[in-house]
């Protein structure tokens, strides 16, 4: 699958990129040329290594694509060939109903990804105040840190929907003055409510996960308990923790579609009223479409990142 | 019972009679964890511009008495003073403390996510306020002298363990501490590494500066300190001058110690 960006023998003076690769490097994997400050030429032994390895790798490249060919061609024909697939075809792939209401239901998950974007920078902070106020132990914060501890407790518990059926419906109804309207508002800080919860878990994991050593040392030097935070364990908790909040982020993208029960016109509420107009069902299946288009790549861009995060750990322990 | 009668005469002579000027002094230290005592009464001087060296087994108390000195643990009973201030007094303020203190570590603990200039002056700069232009400079000139400076803005992870330890060194000494404390600073290293590591050290009693040490090497104790203590359980069985207790131990635990830690030379 990673194919080497030095598949030709290599100029001695021209060392081949590591970063080369589209699926981050293996770290067992060989990289010619890494050793080439010295006037070194690869010699026959080594050509032919590389050479056995190329023909490997192609071996194994056409196996897994075969694999994967002859799989898909499985699955569909089971799926094509069973009873009800006439109506499924009709149903939910329907050509017409997609090319008509496409631009519309795009025009509604631009709504969703807005939502995102607004609550993902809300929970970013609020987590990181959550988190914070849990771990400091100036005896002053006593009750905030209680308050932040049941708040935790509280939200995490809470099916996010029911959340945002109580925020949705539950605050207007208060008819306090300033409180907002907008079920997209609503929606939002239901959505922020629930997701600081664990957000600001996922930070306090990564305050921890900073070595003991690390607080001794800023310690030793005669940092105090804020400044230590601040320039020693924060950094480090928050390059620890980028993989698990985005694992975070990508399920609060999906969930933005909670907030179609309070009937803003976002993608799976637009999809919902084509759908229910035409009795046709291939609406949902644009929406859902829509959806993957932007989780795939973060999914994606998150396991990178997590890998490479286990690979530094590994690097670190071995020292 | 700290001593055998012959070199409690010497050690005290050497150390507890200059009450009036030594920079730390340690009276009846004791501390345990979770009911296992780790140092019993322990009395200890450090005189200004000495090398005090700490040697024992593993388990045998050094690291926990320099951890004690530098308030990382709490002391059970006992005093430690420094420069006259009594830093177990519980009202003192041991941020304050601990500025005046000087720590290097057996596993460096350098921060990984600052380069080496950075690891160097954070504490110059957060803790004593220094503005960044002045606490770069005197980092450089220090990094100049342990040999360093083109690894300035190198991150830790690409320095050797013995570049890592001079720059843990350099990142102690940038705070211009009245005292430092080495926690075994070269345990952790190659031996082809430890060399380069004792000779920072050895150049830092030549400038004159206190320090407070525990180490495995017994060659360089014997060359640089001014005093060594033998620790075991958690109590000094022996300490005097490193000639007398390196070469002429008189408690028959520093002998049986020192023929274990020589056999395998």
């Amino acid at each position: 699958m990673d194919e080497h960006t030095a598949a030709a023998p290599l100029p001695a003076d021209e060392p081949a990129s590591p970063g080369g690769y589209p699926g981050g490097a293996a770290a067992d994997d060989y990289h010619p040329g890494a050793a080439s400050d010295d006037g070194y030429t690869p010699g026959a032994v080594r050509r032919e290594r590389e050479r056995y390895r190329r023909a490997r790798r192609r071996r194994d490249g056409l196996i897994a694509a075969a694999c994967t060919v002859g799989l898909l061609a499985a699955v569909c024909a089971a799926v094509v060939s069973s009873p009800g697939w006439g109506n499924v075809h009709a149903l939910f792939l329907n050509g017409a109903e997609f090319r008509r209401y496409f631009g519309d239901i795009l025009h509604g998950f631009w709504l969703n990804v807005q939502m995102f974007l607004v609550s993902e920078l809300c929970i970013l902070v609020l987590g990181l105040v959550i988190a914070l106020v849990r771990v400091t132990r100036a005896p002053g914060l006593a009750p905030v840190r209680w308050a932040a501890t049941l708040y935790v407790d509280v939200f995490r518990g809470v099916p996010t929907l029911l959340l945002v059926f109580l925020v949705g419906f539950g605050l207007p109804a208060l008819q306090l003055q300033g409180t907002p309207s907008s079920p997209v508002v609503l929606g939002c800080m239901a959505l922020v409510l629930s997701y600081t919860a664990y957000v600001g878990e996922v930070f306090r994991a990564g305050l921890n996960s900073v070595h003991p050593a690390q607080r001794n040392a800023a310690k030793a030097l005669g940092l105090n308990e804020s400044q230590t935070l601040r320039h020693v364990i924060l950094p480090q908790a928050v390059r620890n923790v980028v993989p698990p909040l985005l694992n975070d982020f990508i399920s609060l993208q999906k969930d933005t579609a909670l907030v179609a029960t309070l009937g803003p016109l976002e993608a799976l509420r637009v999809a919902q009223i084509h759908s229910n107009y035409d009795f046709n069902y291939t609406p949902y299946l644009v929406a859902a479409l829509l959806f993957i288009a932007v989780t795939i790549p973060m999914t994606r861009y998150a396991d990178r990142l997590q890998s490479r995060a286990t690979q530094r750990q590994w690097a670190e322990a071995g020292r | 019972m700290t001593t055998t009668s012959e070199t409690s005469g010497v050690g005290d002579d050497a150390t507890l009679s200059s009450v009036g000027e030594a920079l730390l002094r340690i009276r009846g230290l004791r501390k345990s964890y979770a009911g296992r005592t780790v140092l019993r009464s322990i009395d200890l001087d450090v005189a200004e511009h000495q090398v005090v060296c700490l040697i024992g087994g593993s388990g045998s108390g050094k690291s926990t008495l320099l951890r004690c000195v530098d308030l990382l643990d709490t002391v059970d009973d006992g005093t430690v003073h420094l420069g006259g201030v009594e830093l177990t007094d519980p009202r003192l303020d041991a941020n304050a403390a601990r500025r005046r203190i000087g720590v290097v570590f057996q596993s460096y603990n350098l921060f990984p996510h600052l380069n080496v200039l950075d690891n160097v002056t954070l504490a110059p700069r957060k803790a004593h306020r220094r503005p960044r232009r002045a606490a770069e400079q005197q980092a450089m000139e220090l990094l100049a002298r342990l040999g360093l400076v083109d690894k300035a803005k190198d991150y830790p992870d690409r320095l050797s363990g013995g570049q890592q330890q001079r720059v843990a060194i350099a990142r102690a000494l940038a705070t211009d501490p009245e005292l430092l404390l080495f926690d075994e600073i070269t345990a952790a290293l190659d031996p082809e590494l430890v060399g380069e590591v004792l000779d920072v050290v050895g150049d830092l009693k030549q400038r004159g500066l206190t320090i407070l040490m525990a180490t495995h090497e017994m060659g360089f104790a014997r060359h640089a300190a001014d005093r060594v203590c033998f620790l075991e359980d958690g109590v000094i069985r022996e300490q005097g001058s490193a000639e007398q207790v390196l070469g002429d131990p008189q408690h028959p635990s520093t002998r049986r110690f020192l023929s274990r830690v020589l056999e395998h030379r």
